[in-house]
């Protein structure tokens, strides 16, 4: 089994997709969409969080286990947010001190 | 029993002798020495855990506090609490059993990661010093849960060394869980698939995902106490408008998860235990080994119900209560299964089944007095009384401990080529069982009566409960002593053990006792499942042979 | 250890493939449990934000965009040395493993320096969680109170300094990679340190990429 080996041109791109997005994230910043501002920047850093794992990191060409342990620990870590979350957004919503 | 045991042979070279020196121990690579230092470092702390616990319960003879002043009892039970959780309860049985029998099972010369185990035995080394130099400036009183704002504001206690202490062991936890995901996944011998696997190999691996996914979180949940206390950041103070919740969140993600690293090795232990003492396969392999699995999934959902009185939200209570209702199921399935391999099983009763049949019963109560907390209307009034102590004490000591004592009765004679003799280790077998029962039965009597936990004096009334169990802690002291005598003695004067004494199938038992530093002269091949019995066939090919001792 | 017919190979690996495996899955493992590590201070970040929102854009706008912009661009690029590296010890290019290994360095030190001055700007306006802590708002921010503002540098402070926790160490340990990378230890078939270390450092420029929007780019417009 070899190992894939990308190419430079490969790597310059995505380089050039990182810091393009990054210039929008800073752009878009200033913009007022309201609650649209959160869900872009979130997006934009999520992208790029992707491309990095994808070619910086050789995932795309990783075996199904790499990939398993990648995607297993995000959504390991997206349950601790969303259950604590729910403490947190459900306070209060049964109108009894303390609860 | 066995068949080659009347005229074992002490094998010339192994694992032990291999090399010689104090160096060669601590700076080995092997795998098998490095659990022998675990074994030594581990009771170590048991001992001293045990006699914190002594303390307590001598304390708690009399209703009035009169043995110890109210700070020192905080001290006394904080300690026992830390020294037993984190420094014996993790690691007993991974870092002992597992880590001298996972490769061999599978058939590696050792872990993936030699020097990576060898760093995870300093890294618990580490831990350990600064939490005993904690202890010895006087310890902490801020109960094991370290919970904010007491441990970051208030407490005048050694806070910080014994968090930087745990911070440190944490690492050496998730150390050894990476290994055994590496070398579980990449260095199985030939032909030993997933479904080959011996059952304490499937539950080391699902304790290692615990350990990697939960031990961070509580890594940073000290570590912001630290900082908090010591350089001011304030995200748990409440003055500041912080929330200490937040602390009980980032505590438990780690620490329910953190008792099924304490359970399902041990777990592992009794589906090895029962399928060789009852000379039969495991019922329902495949069930046990994805309960495994859940129970490892299903712990990491379930934190909350630590916390049913903290302010939580009602829904987010009502959503754990529910999930950690359903993680009781895998451990049932577990039990349903164990029981069923006796059933028409040749079974018996040797030490480590003793044990194992002790775990079963015990376990089982530990298990359903956990359902009862789960349910939210009752734990409203029992939650930090003694039925919660006597709950995790059934589930941890009746379960954890007792298997891990089987664990170790069994593969000992592997370890040391010396069997320990069978009378004494049966008596310690009872007395643990029967010291263990009185200790902690009327802690759930005296507990659902009312009485708190972590209190240095209590009404009168609950005096007789308390001195049955004090009482039983005495024997259950015996119990847990004897062995340190009679297995010391084993090593210069027991029986040879010869390879495989209880004639078990398994990888393990085709080495000699004790085993060459390599394991095997070359890596086996594996064509059949890990408990033929019934077939009686051997299933492990050597070096194209019959399996041989060498 | 290793034999002579395969530097390298350790005693307990049956072939170069089998080391690198697990070598790349052990990082990996690694990596996950780093996720959840900082995970937790995400977490944390979440709560209070959700609590204190302007407070937090107070925070946010203190903080110096453009170094912040600067310092993801810089971080960015030691990604792709880094990237470069590896392949070049994929194709056994010694003195290109050093190059890119040196460039990685530059840039994670420019990070490094960058972020002192950020720091040193804050204990001059007495902004470091403490006895000492005072946040002057100007504007609308004049009235925001002084716990939860405390609350966000705490975080700013714990989350950026963590990070750089793990630069520093990346940083050491691209100096103790350089003489073996000279001495062309790290070859075609078994380079699993610059992998390795390639992944871990590729990881902390991840933990950047979501700092940089959720610290300084709160409430900006």
């Amino acid at each position: 089994m070899s190992v894939h080996v990308s190419s430079v041109k490969t790597y310059t791109l995505i380089f050039l997709a990182l810091m393009v997005l990054t210039a929008i994230t800073v752009f878009v910043a200033y913009l007022d969409l309201g609650a649209l501002n959160n869900v872009v920047m979130l997006t934009i850093a999520v992208a790029k969080a992707t491309l990095v794992v994808l070619f910086f990191m050789h995932v795309a060409h990783a075996t199904k286990l790499i990939k398993l342990v990648v995607v297993s620990s995000m959504f390991w870590l997206l349950l601790m947010f969303a259950f604590t979350m729910s403490d947190y957004l459900t306070r209060g919503w049964l109108g009894v001190a303390g609860k | 029993m066995s068949s080659a045991a009347a005229t074992a042979e002490y094998p010339k070279k192994h694992y032990l002798n291999a090399t010689q020196g104090i160096l060669s121990w601590l700076l080995t690579k092997d795998h098998k020495r490095i659990a022998i230092l675990y074994l030594v470092s581990v009771s170590a702390f048991f001992m001293l855990g045990g006699l914190m616990a002594m303390l307590v319960r001598l304390e708690l003879l009399t209703p009035a506090g009169d043995l110890l002043g109210p700070d020192s009892y905080n001290r006394a039970f904080t300690m026992h609490g830390v020294l037993m959780v984190f420094f014996f309860l993790l690691p007993v049985v991974p870092a002992i059993l597992g880590n001298f029998v996972l490769p061999i099972m599978i058939g590696a010369k050792d872990l993936a990661f030699p020097k990576i185990n060898l760093l995870s035995w300093y890294l618990y080394m580490a831990g350990g010093s600064f939490t005993l130099y904690a202890m010895a400036q006087g310890g902490v009183d801020t109960g094991w849960t370290f919970y904010a704002p007491f441990s970051t504001t208030y407490s005048n206690s050694y806070v910080m060394a014994t968090a930087i202490g745990v911070f440190i062991n944490g690492f050496s936890s998730i150390l050894t869980g990476l290994n055994f995901i590496v070398t579980v996944h990449r260095m199985r011998a030939p032909g030993m698939t997933w479904f080959r696997l011996p059952l304490f190999i499937w539950a080391n691996y699902a304790t290692s995902l615990v350990m990697i996914l939960g031990t961070p979180v509580v890594a940073i949940a000290i570590a912001l106490i630290g900082l908090e206390r010591v350089v001011g950041l304030g995200i748990f103070d409440p003055a500041r408008g912080g929330d200490p919740v937040l602390f009980q969140h980032l505590f438990w993600f780690y620490s329910h998860p953190a008792v099924y690293i304490m359970v399902l090795p041990a777990m592992g232990v009794i589906s090895e235990l029962m399928a060789t003492f009852s000379r039969k396969s495991v019922f329902g392999y495949r069930l046990v080994a994805f309960s495994s699995i859940a129970i490892a999934v299903l712990g990491f959902l379930v934190w909350g119900h630590h916390m049913f009185v903290s302010g939580q939200s009602v829904y987010t209570s009502v959503v754990f209560s529910v999930l950690t209702m359903l993680v009781a199921i895998p451990s049932a399935i577990k039990v349903f299964n164990w029981s069923t391999t006796m059933y028409e099983g040749s079974v018996s009763y040797d030490t480590p089944m003793l044990y194992a049949l002790g775990f079963l019963g015990l376990f089982t109560i530990g298990g359903l007095t956990g359902v009862m907390l789960a349910t939210l209307g009752f734990d409203i009034h029992v939650h930090d009384t003694y039925f919660v102590v006597a709950h995790f004490h059934y589930v941890m000591v009746g379960g954890t401990v007792m298997a891990y004592l089987g664990g170790l009765h069994y593969w000992w004679p592997k370890m040391f080529g010396r069997m320990y003799p069978v009378f004494w280790s049966k008596i310690s077998a009872m007395l643990v069982f029967v010291g263990f029962n009185l200790t902690f039965f009327p802690q759930f009597i005296v507990g659902y009566l009312g009485m708190p936990r972590r209190y240095w004096q209590y009404p009168d009334e609950f005096q007789i409960w308390n001195v049955l169990s004090t009482a039983g802690a005495s024997v259950l002291g015996v119990g847990f002593l004897l062995p340190s005598f009679y297995l010391l003695w084993s090593l210069k004067y027991g029986k040879v053990a010869g390879p495989n004494p209880w004639g078990a199938v398994g990888l393990e038992w085709t080495t000699p006792s004790p085993p060459p530093t390599e394991n095997f002269e070359s890596i086996p091949v594996v064509e059949g499942g890990p408990y033929d019995y019934a077939t009686g066939e051997k299933i492990f090919v050597l070096k194209g042979k019959e399996a041989h001792v060498v | 250890m290793s034999d002579v017919a395969h530097p390298g190979l350790a005693h307990h690996f049956e072939s170069y493939e089998q080391q690198r495996q697990s070598a790349s899955l052990g990082m990996w493992v690694f990596l996950a449990q780093e996720i959840m590590f900082f995970g937790g201070m995400f977490l944390a970040y979440m709560v209070y934000r959700s609590r204190y929102p302007l407070a937090f854009i107070a925070g946010s706008h203190h903080l110096d965009i453009g170094l912040g912009a600067f310092n993801t661009a810089v971080l960015i690029g030691s990604s792709l040395t880094m990237a470069l590296g590896v392949r070049a010890a994929q194709l056994g290019r010694r003195k290109a493993v050093v190059l890119f290994l040196i460039l990685t360095l530059i840039l994670g030190s420019i990070f490094l320096v960058v972020k002192y001055f950020e720091y040193s700007e804050k204990w001059d306006h007495h902004l470091i969680p403490g006895k000492h802590f005072h946040f002057e708002g100007e504007g609308k921010f004049a009235e925001v109170p002084q716990g939860p503002m405390q609350i966000f540098f705490s975080l700013y402070f714990a989350m950026t300094g963590f990070h750089a926790l793990h630069m520093i160490v990346g940083v050491i340990l691209i100096l103790y990679m350089l003489r073996p990378a000279w001495q062309g230890k790290y070859t075609p078939e078994n380079h699993n340190y610059v992998e390795g270390f390639g992944l871990y450092w590729h990881f902390v420029d991840i933990v950047w990429i979501f700092l940089f929007p959720l610290l300084y780019l709160i409430g900006r417009h």
